[in-house]
């Protein structure tokens, strides 16, 4: 790996780039997944190649190529050179970076047991047992299709740059999934899932054990079939909610993650993914939500699906406060944009998908810091409101402000205590309005770092693994109805 | 780009380290560039070469996969190796299908040299002409071009060889004026260059970000809807996806389930998928290798058919229809080459039906909220104009939306009779639509 970084970065400097960086990336996923009591599919997937990015006349290229021998890896500067010149030709001012970035390092995830390493038959006896206990909840009025899965997922990074960084990585991920689709003659569809979709972790296969997958199994497939004939959820214009903790996850990604990408602040992403409310008055200066409401950006966390030892700048994860008593005080961001604005030092956040894509700035683990409450206590001390779980749907516009999610069931709280079971409940609101409106966070017992295994963007699309640690939250004043 | 001999060797070499019961090979080849830009200057531009090669191997009644990037003999050796230790590993699969029988493709043309060639220099000059519009109208522009060149190739151990090439070429811009809350969309795309109209898509994206300028809030409700081809697609992606494959309707979630041969939809409605229509991005088999069979979803309104991959049509007894995904998955088979019939309204006859109602130039964000109906909920963008007795008055805030997609077709009022070629990137689909005039169409919330 050495010795290719070297020869592509050598390369680019001697035909004009003043930066280049390369990533020599080794990727390999293995997916298992049993459906209705049989083995549907069963993949080991291997990418290997490299990315190259170049400045040259003061703007951007980057090519990339699966093959590394002499002709393809000339081939490939080339291309990354020729393309930055063309770049350069709409420019409107040169590329900085600021101060040079060269650290070497090395980092691997901390796991106990590699995934890599466990027998096949080990993984899918827990897949069927898990998918056997959904079957069994089967009843004369419900049709099941029952689906379990587990995501393995090992990256081999070496990243160089002609600032003088040299840095290995190694990151592991372990996710699982089980789903159950409940229909019946009335046309009544339900899903419900676990432990949230998929659930994912840079750890190793201990983190499956935990998530005791055969243990939640007859529950969920319990819970979709009495959803057939649940009552729908009640309109209200406005009402207490209380989010489980995946929901309140799902809650800070959408409408706090994306908005403090500094890219879309500054228009970067406006053809695809759009712009952001968070513009760049409000730094310091907005109040995003109640004084109870604090955030972080933070690539260290242990285990986050969003954890890692350096971004693909060469820059060191750090934790940095985003919302601190609910002000708006801080970006992601990477070099170029943190010197264009003397925001600092990048903290840290470009991550591409693989070898074959450039770099964007990305959510790490964007997590809502735990508060005291108890979700027991919480619901006891709720008279009147809607106790959402688990994500169905989630829309949100191009300014992260108009956000409505679906709920995979809700629970009726009357007098502090949940009353009545209630299918296709929906909550829609407004981003700051409803952030100003939470009155309660869950505390450290209730705090997961939930896995975000698909968050989509940028052009090529890219689909990258982020991280949200969160707990159950309490909010007023929300709109609720139902749709199906 | 390796070319039908190279790709037939590497397909020989794969099965020849088989000694599976049956052995199928699928191989993608990806030459692919993007010039993106963003206030009004290219500041992403990317290149990307990759040759892929999957490996499915069927022993009795397992299945393993593997796939891998190392084309080397010893790299497509060791792909082999792991596709068959994977079948080895798995209990049976009673409903395990066996491999389809070799089955001849339509010849498709779809390749063209000169967006292969397409040079950085080439896209940037496009994208400079539309940037410097942009600006003399102290307009931003956002947006992205891309030319790729694509090959598949899918191979088993029953003697099936078939080869498509293709290409792309793919134009769109946002244009924005931020301090007026106001912006326009507008894209080109075929898999020739030549046709990618950079003059209409700048003129088309300012015009709309010009007319947007200070939107007013418009209450929520229900609206008769212009829906333009860009929005018709959202529809026409979540009703097929959801709706008509064999799948959906096998897990009794699909709509037409027990309404086949039904009149369902609006009359006017006529919707197929057809890998291998020449004015699309024809592809015309599926990863099974399968000739792609033109599918007809909705005829004057009637249900018609689903799609199949082999193992749905084995469980109904019928013949795959060409649309597997690469086998097998947990998704099932997929129309991605969608086709609206037109009909024979003008955009002027379309907007100038509608006595109170709203111009969509496009959807964002949009969700399932429930399958049966196809619930969708997302919101308008880059262009929403209140309609006023036949003519577009004033420019709307963005408007949430909650509304059924099968609704909509029921609904459809008039159909337009210019339709456009589209593409999602991040699905692998394509599109050909016309405009569309749908009634009852449930608006639920308001942007800012």
């Amino acid at each position: 790996m050495k010795d290719l970084s070297a020869r592509v970065l050598n390369m680019a400097q001697m035909r004009g780039a003043s930066y280049a960086d390369v990533r020599v990336v080794n990727r390999t996923i293995q997916m298992l997944g049993v459906k209705d009591g049989r083995v549907q599919e069963m993949i080991q997937n291997e990418s290997q190649g490299f990315g190259i990015r170049v400045i040259a006349d003061g703007a951007w290229g980057f090519a990339a190529c699966s093959r590394d021998d002499y002709p393809d890896v000339d081939a490939t500067v080339n291309h990354a050179l020729q393309i930055a010149r063309a770049s350069a030709l709409t420019k409107t001012r040169d590329v900085r970076l600021g101060a040079p970035e060269a650290n070497k390092g090395t980092f691997r995830s901390a796991y106990k047991m590699d995934p890599f390493m466990v027998s096949m038959s080990d993984k899918i006896n827990l897949l069927l047992k898990a998918d056997s206990e959904m079957r069994r909840m089967k009843t004369n009025h419900a049709h099941l299709v029952t689906t379990a899965e587990l995501v393995f997922v090992r990256e081999e990074k070496t990243f160089g740059s002609t600032e003088g960084a040299y840095i290995q990585q190694e990151i592991l991920e372990s996710g699982c999934e089980l789903q159950v689709l409940a229909t019946d003659e009335a046309g009544g569809v339900q899903v419900r899932t676990y432990p949230w979709g998929r659930h994912q972790q840079t750890r190793g296969f201990e983190f499956v054990l935990e998530q005791q997958l055969v243990e939640n199994a007859p529950r969920i497939a319990e819970e979709a079939i009495m959803l057939l004939t649940a009552d729908p959820c009640p309109a209200y214009d406005a009402t207490t909610v209380i989010l489980s903790g995946n929901q309140t996850a799902l809650q800070v990604h959408e409408s706090c993650g994306h908005p403090i990408e500094l890219d879309r602040v500054l228009k970067q992403e406006a053809s695809l993914a759009g712009t952001s409310f968070l513009t760049l008055e409000k730094l310091n200066n907005f109040q995003y939500g109640s004084e109870i409401v604090n955030l972080t950006a933070d690539g260290t966390v242990p285990g986050g699906l969003g954890t890692f030892g350096y971004d693909d700048e060469g820059v060191p994860a750090q934790r940095a406060d985003v919302v601190k008593d609910g002000r708006f005080v801080g970006y992601m961001t990477n070099r170029e944009l943190a010197t264009e604005l003397n925001l600092g030092r990048s903290n840290g956040t470009m991550r591409a998908e693989s070898w074959n894509r450039i770099p964007l700035i990305r959510m790490t683990n964007i997590n809502l810091l735990p508060g005291a409450w108890k979700l027991d206590d919480l619901i006891a001390d709720t008279d009147d409101g809607i106790y959402f779980d688990t994500n169905r749907s989630w829309s949100i516009d191009d300014k992260r402000l108009n956000f409505q999610s679906g709920a995979e069931l809700a629970w009726e709280i009357k007098g502090g205590k949940k009353t009545r079971l209630l299918k296709n409940p929906i909550y829609t609101g407004v981003t700051p309005t409803f952030w100003r409106n939470c009155d309660a966070i869950c505390g450290e017992s209730d705090w997961v770092v939930w896995g975000t295994p698909r968050c989509g963007k940028g052009q090529p699309p890219q689909t990258i693994r982020t991280g949200h640690g969160a707990s159950p939250a309490r909010f007023r004043n929300v709109k609720v109805f139902s749709k199906s | 780009m390796l070319g039908t001999d190279k790709l037939k060797q590497l397909a020989e070499t794969a099965l020849s380290y088989s000694k599976a019961d049956q052995t199928e090979v699928v191989m993608q080849v990806t030459d692919a560039a993007l010039s993106r830009f963003a206030n009004n200057a290219i500041h992403q531009n990317v290149f990307e070469s990759n040759v892929t090669l999957r490996v499915r191997i069927i022993l009795g009644k397992r299945t393993g996969v593997a796939e891998s990037n190392d084309i080397s003999p010893e790299g497509v050796k060791r792909t082999v190796d792991t596709a068959r230790a994977i079948a080895q590993l798995q209990p049976e699969n009673a409903q395990n299908a066996p491999l389809p029988k070799p089955l001849a493709p339509l010849p498709v043309d779809a390749f063209v040299a000169r967006t292969a060639d397409c040079t950085p220099e080439t896209r940037a000059k496009t994208i400079v002409q539309l940037t410097r519009q942009a600006a003399a109208q102290k307009l931003v522009a956002a947006g992205a071009y891309r030319t790729d060149a694509y090959e598949i190739a899918v191979a088993n151990s029953l003697g099936a060889f078939v080869y498509h090439s293709g290409t792309v070429a793919d134009l769109h811009a946002v244009v924005m004026n931020e301090q007026a809350n106001a912006s326009g969309y507008a894209s080109s795309s075929s898999p020739d260059m030549r046709d990618i109209d950079g003059e209409y898509v700048a003129r088309t994206a300012m015009d709309k970000a010009l007319r947007s300028q200070n939107p007013i809030a418009l209450a929520p409700g229900e609206y008769t809807v212009v829906l333009e081809p860009d929005a018709v697609a959202s529809l026409l992606q979540y009703t097929a996806w959801n709706t008509f494959n064999a799948l959906a309707v096998q897990e009794e979630r699909s709509y037409v389930r027990g309404r086949r041969g039904e009149l369902t939809f609006s009359p006017l409605v006529n919707l197929y998928d057809d890998g291998c229509a020449q004015d699309g991005y024809a592809l015309p088999f599926d990863h099974e290798g399968v000739p792609r069979q033109r599918v007809s979803f909705i005829e004057q309104g009637v249900a018609r058919d689903v799609v199949y991959d082999t193992f749905t049509a084995r469980r109904d007894n019928v013949v795959s229809t060409g649309h597997s995904l690469p086998a097998p998955n947990l998704q099932g088979p997929m129309p991605r080459h969608l086709f609206l019939a037109p009909g024979d309204k003008s955009r002027e006859e379309l907007i100038g039906s509608v006595a109170r109602g709203i111009l969509v130039t496009r959807f964002w964000y949009t969700r399932l909220v429930h399958p049966l109906h196809v619930m969708m909920t997302g919101l308008t963008r880059d262009g929403t104009f209140l309609i006023e007795n036949g003519q577009l008055t004033l420019p709307v805030k963005n408007l949430r939306f909650t509304s059924s997609y099968v609704e909509a077709l029921k609904n459809t009022r008039a159909v337009g009779r210019e339709t456009k070629l589209m593409r999602d990137e991040m699905y692998g689909m394509n599109f050909r639509a016309p405009a569309l005039v749908v009634e009852g169409f449930s608006f639920t919330g308001v942007t800012q």
